[in-house]
């Protein structure tokens, strides 16, 4: 019921927007009314157009998000039990942190030319950071008084990392990956779209640039369908993993 | 009764300090224990002997050391003087068969595991096979009054639940000595006095010797076989009280002895001149 009332505004919208298409009748080169749009999508969904082009991105998110995601979390253990580390590094992180993503496309382009590997190191340059701080400060988080109950019981350092570190950081390390991965897919599009010439953001230039707004707007939503969609699956899988994290933080 | 109360007076007067020694071998043994952080003495010149059984009380004023106390007893922080030996041996690190019960027992749980896998953790670190593990768990869950919460998580279990759960994953280290830091301090009234008698109950049936630190000054007598009175800056052991109360001991008729009154007197004396 809850669920049904979230989609009540958006069906509303689209049937204001049909209606009013219908009413004063728009042959415009920048808008396209719902009908056509569907029209659109459904094109592209049968010539193969979208899902290709859906695989490509995709593909490039999931390439960037591994690398980028990959090499933070393990940077984060790094910083997180080794705070000497952290400090020496903390300035370059502070600086390197606050460029947009995009910002290094120039240097990705010369360096890789188009294709995977330009786009993939962006996106791993944007996801780098977030989860590297969130694994960071997950390991800083573990209550100390975890680690006395490792004492007390004698636990070996082995037993210690298994049975104590990796438990405990694994909740918000997922909650990072679920933010890594919706930067993902945001960087994918967005390099796709300023010049990377593949994936749905390339489609969506084109589109846009041949005056084609019915295709525009259907690759619009199909990207907005795949990232809500992505979030939902993890926040999902999240629960379904961590079911204590979740009764915990609703208690809060 | 005055007569029992003028007895008792005269036999707390003469309790000499730091010569109270215990009945039987000393399982425990402080001798001249300090402890400075940095330019702050935390304690001072601590000497106490703790025999095995013995169920030993620490009160005194916020911010005398209790906790400390406790934790160099642990092994989990080093005296910076004098030395502190268990089964005649110096206390350097925790021990396998001493285990804590602390206050925040949030925080001592692991959050992800449910309260039978939470007792596991004692029996995975005493390397028990898995086979025998689940047996141990049941006995222990249901010794704390929590067989039908065995796969809750410790989120879904009220803080009496939690503290009987750390208290079963502390039983599961087969342990000789309990050392309980304020373990009933968040915990309402009648939930408090449960666990006292369950605390009671489990030490006389083990023969575990008991440390309990606690700012509770009626549930250090109620509890306890002798009571130690920490004075504060630095930490010292301003008295240390025998309690010669009956066992078992009962939440009404004990708490109506006069020999309870008159400790319990005595101690909130000793403690408002402090505030």
């Amino acid at each position: 019921m809850k669920a049904l009332k979230g989609f009540a505004l958006p069906i509303l919208l689209l049937i204001l927007w049909q209606v009013s298409a219908l009413a004063v009748g728009i042959h415009s080169d920048t808008l396209a009314a719902p009908v056509e749009i569907a029209a659109a999508f459904a094109a592209g969904i049968s010539n193969g157009s979208i899902l290709r082009a859906t695989v490509m991105t995709l593909t490039a998110a999931a390439g960037g998000l591994a690398v980028g995601a990959g090499l933070g979390v393990a940077a984060g253990f790094l910083f997180g039990l080794l705070p000497p580390l952290s400090r020496l590094a903390r300035i370059t992180v502070e600086v390197l942190r606050p460029v947009p993503a995009v910002a290094i496309l120039p240097i990705a382009l010369l360096v890789f030319g188009f294709g995977y590997p330009m786009e993939i190191s962006i996106i791993a340059f944007a996801c780098f950071f977030p989860v590297l701080l969130l694994t960071e400060s997950a390991i800083r988080q573990i209550s100390p008084r975890l680690m006395e109950v490792a004492r007390v019981m004698r636990l070996t350092s082995v037993q210690r990392t298994f049975k104590i570190v990796f438990p405990a950081v694994l909740p918000r390390l997922f909650v990072a990956m679920r933010l890594a991965a919706g930067v993902a897919l945001i960087v994918s599009v967005t390099v796709e779209i300023a010049a990377n010439p593949q994936g749905l953001g390339y489609n969506l230039m084109l589109a846009g640039q041949s005056l084609r707004p019915a295709d525009m707007f259907a690759i619009l939503f199909w990207i907005g369908l795949i990232g809500w969609t992505l979030n939902w699956a993890l926040m999902r899988t999240e629960r379904k993993l961590f079911p204590f994290h979740s009764l915990r933080r609703g208690e809060e | 009764m005055t007569a029992t109360l003028h007895r008792l007076d005269r036999k707390l007067a003469n309790t000499p300090p730091a010569s109270a020694k215990t009945k039987g071998k000393p399982l425990i043994s402080l001798k001249g224990v300090g402890l400075t952080f940095g330019s702050n003495e935390v304690l001072r010149d601590i000497d106490v002997e703790i025999g095995e059984g013995e169920f030993v009380c620490v009160i005194g004023p916020s911010g005398c050391g209790k906790t400390t106390l406790l934790r160099i007893l642990s092994g989990l922080i080093q005296a910076s003087r004098g030395t502190v030996s268990y089964r005649g041996k110096e206390q350097r690190e925790p021990a396998s068969d001493i285990a804590i019960v602390f206050q925040d027992y949030a925080n001592a749980l692991l959050p992800w595991r449910t309260a039978s896998q939470n007792v596991s953790l004692a029996l995975e670190a005493a390397g028990m096979p898995r086979a025998e593990r689940r047996d141990r768990i049941a006995e222990l869950l249901s010794k704390v009054g929590l067989s039908k919460h065995a796969d809750k998580f410790p989120s879904e279990m009220s803080g009496g639940m939690q503290q009987r759960l750390q208290i079963a994953r502390c039983l599961a280290q087969n342990p000789s000595v309990i050392l309980m830091d304020e373990p009933f301090g968040a915990l309402d009234a009648m939930t408090r006095q449960k666990l006292q008698d369950e605390i009671l109950s489990i030490v006389s049936e083990s023969n575990v010797t008991a440390f309990f630190v606690t700012h509770d000054l009626e549930e250090a007598i109620y509890l306890g076989d002798r009571v130690i009175a920490l004075e504060p800056n630095p930490g010292r052991i301003a008295e240390l009280i025998d309690v010669p109360l009956a066992r078992p001991r009962n939440q009404l008729t004990t708490r109506e002895e006069p020999e309870f009154l008159a400790l319990r007197r005595k101690l909130f004396d000793f403690v408002l001149r402090y505030e």
